[in-house]
């Protein structure tokens, strides 16, 4: 088993189009350099200098990582991580 | 206000339910709600609300119909287009129901017309289609206590929430930053599937008739995702942030900006 991850609709070009794939367990900055190895340019998308970007939110099942330890959340396998962007589209 | 005859056989089908009844209906019917944006969301939200007799629609756009709008903006039609899209939904939704009354703004909001427009609206609905638009009416709405309901798309994806300041989250508790230009496309970049408009639309509509109604649980706190390809909702926890710049006990952020520096609008 692993971390499941759900990848956002603007960052699926860097997943081959998956919406979902595999990381490892550990921190949420571990998990998305682990990804970054897999998928490469994924990590700028979602983090800056080791913290994740401010308009993109990553959630460790349902709950906000800023309001948790931030990027030293950990994450165990069977895990669901979802790494949400802002989007504005509305016409 | 007693309803008439007709009243009670249009909405017929609400009043039989307990959680509205009459008293609901009529609660809708003095209803004023104010929309951002008359097209992919403005435009199923609309249709909506007028289909369930709010009885004051308000809508700003400043856009006229065109043909690619038509994939997904169900108040316009063919023979609309060239025609300011606030004028087409309002013929639309009137025709609709003669209960509603829509006010069309052909403009563009900005920090200083925006608190003027909705200073007297029940709930105000984002269905605009650029960051800087949506941060400006969290912070107008914030600061005028407006409940607020928000929804965004993408592709294949959609985004709603809803912001009732002073008891729950805010979009800048949720998005502290817009992202730099360019960094997340625009559907004109990108593509929308059209349904999903009328998806995250219709989702929008149900919140402002619950406010209304004062029923059932809404977005409050809360983030709706919708996934369509995987046929999958999932809902994350939007707490407050102590330290938000708008809503917080002690804002930075306490006058309107403007923040469309580097963006470019459809």
């Amino acid at each position: 088993m692993a971390v499941k991850v759900r990848i956002p609709t603007p960052l699926q070009r860097l997943t081959q189009g998956k919406e979902e794939v595999e990381g490892k367990a550990g921190t949420v900055i571990e998990l998305i350099n682990d990804l970054e190895a897999k998928y490469p340019g994924i990590a700028e998308r979602i983090s800056e200098g080791g913290k994740v970007r401010r308009f993109v939110n990553v959630y460790v099942n349902e709950e906000d990582i800023r309001f948790l330890q931030a990027e030293q959340t950990p994450v165990k396998d069977g895990d669901e991580v979802s790494i949400v962007p802002a989007i504005a589209g509305g016409k | 206000m007693e309803l008439t005859e007709d009243q009670l056989h249009r909405y017929s089908r609400h009043i039989i339910l307990p959680e509205v009844g009459g008293k609901g209906q009529k609660k809708i019917l003095n209803a004023k709600v104010f929309i951002v944006g008359a097209g992919g969301l403005g435009c199923p939200v609309g249709y909506y609300l007028a289909a369930a007799g709010v009885g004051t629609i308000g809508m700003i756009d400043n856009d006229t119909v065109e043909l690619s709008n038509l994939q997904r903006q169900i108040a316009h039609s063919t023979k609309k287009i060239g025609v300011h899209k606030v004028d087409s939904a309002k013929e639309t939704f009137e025709s609709l129901n003669p209960d509603v009354k829509v006010i069309g703004i052909k403009d563009r909001i900005s920090k200083d017309n925006i608190k003027d427009l909705i200073k007297d609206y029940d709930i105000v609905v984002d269905g605009s289609d650029n960051f800087p638009t949506r941060y400006l009416v969290n912070d107008a709405c914030v600061m005028l206590k407006k409940p607020l309901v928000s929804g965004a798309i993408l592709r294949f994806e959609g985004q709603v929430t809803t912001i009732l300041p002073g008891e729950g989250h805010c979009y800048r508790c949720l998005f502290e930053e817009m992202p730099p230009p360019g960094l997340v496309p625009s559907c004109q970049e990108a593509g929308v599937l059209g349904a999903i408009t009328g998806v995250v639309g219709a989702l929008q509509a149900t919140e402002v008739l619950k406010l209304i109604l004062g029923k059932g649980d809404v977005l409050k706190n809360m983030l709706l995702i919708y996934d369509a390809l995987k046929v999958n909702f999932r809902r994350v926890k939007v707490p407050k942030n102590p330290d938000c710049p708008v809503c917080s006990d002690n804002p930075t952020i306490t006058e309107l900006q403007d923040y469309d520096a580097g963006y470019c609008r459809i």
